[in-house]
């Protein structure tokens, strides 16, 4: 339990996940211009990565590693059979949310298909395997690493919000200011590196 | 201008992946801690490049376009696992700081963006071509961070140390490290100022009334990104009307 608790901490604050391991800039820089659209692109992350977090440690644990298939020796397909199965996860789980939860899927909708390519999901199924991690630690780790992403991006749009009203110099309007806001993030962040 | 010329300056200069498309940060902030693990990840994302927009511009009558995005993925991915297990076995010391982001190449934006918009249109000779030029950009562009970086956070370049380093022990004067620039907030601060000195030039450019190339990444929200993936979706920026 308390080993858990360590690994939920450390990957949501200690090593955060954009502010520190640079995972999902993409949604991270594109999608904190509101505290709404940021807390539901946060929110959709939140619930594929535990999701994918917690398939991919059964399909790696039981096909790719399983010495019965092959010997355990698929382990080298792990980054193909990861994409293809975030990818057709958050098709499914799409669908699924369309189907039969269509006020969660109103709210988180829009935010799903993009969460492809975010890097962090892809991120913390390869973190997961290379800490050899147990699939309860990989939920535990992924959900950890989804909350710190949302806390991050959060924040941030609460001070691009707020920013809005500032007088920024030219050359520092749009992105410029928006990375200095990170950095400075990043390093409020420093604080929790001695948490654990 | 000869057309496989005119595809590396174009990727190279005019659509630069990291300074002016602002394409693949995630690697770009993440590795370019020293000018060596930049050049490394950039050599290594233009292999990839190289041989996917090689293989999709091959297949390119082949594949059904309702499947594209998978087909991509698939072919993307096992070039990354070869070139993966290439670095492991030939330059262990640069796959071991690279890390993770060796395999997340395979979600790198510019390979699925140059994929989709460059080689399912056009014949292998020009895609190759396509992709020496964005993936040497992309390397100019992370060996440029690499350089910044490592010249004010360690005052080494590739290693060498260029600043005599001063020592507090002895009282010799020298240059102080700033290290807060090989740390991960450098990394925002260092592309916040390059970023910052594109926006001037550009703006300089933009009063003498010259036209300059829009900047179209993730930094704007992806619904300018050519990143394919999120291709035809419409993509919150927070600034649609409701």
């Amino acid at each position: 339990m308390g080993e858990l608790l360590i690994i939920a901490i450390g990957s949501a604050l200690v090593n955060n996940v954009v502010l520190s391991q640079f995972l999902g800039i993409c949604p991270f820089l594109g999608v904190s211009k509101k505290v709404e659209t940021a807390a539901g692109m946060g929110g959709a992350v939140v619930f594929v990565i535990t999701i994918a977090s917690f398939v991919s440690g059964i399909v790696y644990k039981f096909i790719l590693a399983n010495k019965a298939i092959m010997g355990g020796k698929l382990v080298y397909l792990q980054t193909i059979v990861f994409i293809l199965v975030i990818a057709c996860l958050v098709q499914f789980v799409e669908m699924f949310l369309k189907k039969s939860m269509p006020s969660l899927y109103q709210s988180l909708g829009v935010y799903l298909p993009l969460i492809t390519t975010n890097c962090a999901v892809l991120g913390v199924a390869l973190t997961n395997v290379q800490k050899e991690y147990t699939i309860l630690s990989g939920v535990v780790n992924g959900l950890g690493t989804s909350v710190g992403f949302l806390i991050a991006i959060v924040i941030l749009a609460g001070i691009r919000e707020k920013m809005e009203y500032n007088d920024i110099s030219e050359s520092f309007q749009g992105t410029p200011i928006v990375l200095i806001t990170a950095a400075l993030m990043a390093i409020a962040f420093f604080g929790f590196s001695g948490l654990i | 201008m000869n057309n496989c010329t005119e595809r590396l300056y174009n990727g190279i200069i005019k659509e630069n992946p990291t300074f002016v498309l602002m394409l693949g940060m995630c690697p770009t902030l993440a590795v370019t801690t020293s000018a060596i693990n930049g050049l490394g990840m950039g050599l290594s994302t233009t292999a990839v490049l190289v041989l996917s927009n090689l293989m999709i511009s091959l297949l390119r009558k082949i594949i059904p376009d309702s499947l594209r995005i998978p087909a991509f993925i698939v072919v993307v991915a096992s070039f990354v696992t070869m070139v993966q297990f290439l670095m492991e076995g030939f330059v262990p010391s640069l796959y071991a700081s690279l890390g993770i982001y060796i395999p997340l190449i395979v979600v790198n934006c510019i390979i699925l963006g140059r994929a989709e918009s460059y080689a399912s249109k056009n014949p292998p000779l020009l895609s190759i071509f396509d992709g020496i030029g964005m993936g040497l950009g992309f390397t100019v562009g992370l060996t440029a961070i690499g350089i910044v970086r490592e010249v004010i956070g360690a005052g080494k370049i590739f290693g060498f140390q260029l600043l005599p380093l001063a020592d507090t022990a002895t009282g010799k004067a020298g240059y102080v490290p700033v290290t807060i620039f090989i740390l991960a907030p450098g990394a925002f601060l260092v592309l916040a100022g390059l970023t910052a000195l594109q926006n001037k030039v550009k703006n300089n450019a933009k009063k003498k009334g010259k036209k300059v190339t829009e900047t179209v990444g993730c930094g704007e929200g992806c619904a300018s990104c050519t990143n394919s993936a999120c291709g035809g979706k419409i993509f919150p920026t927070g600034n649609e009307k409701e």
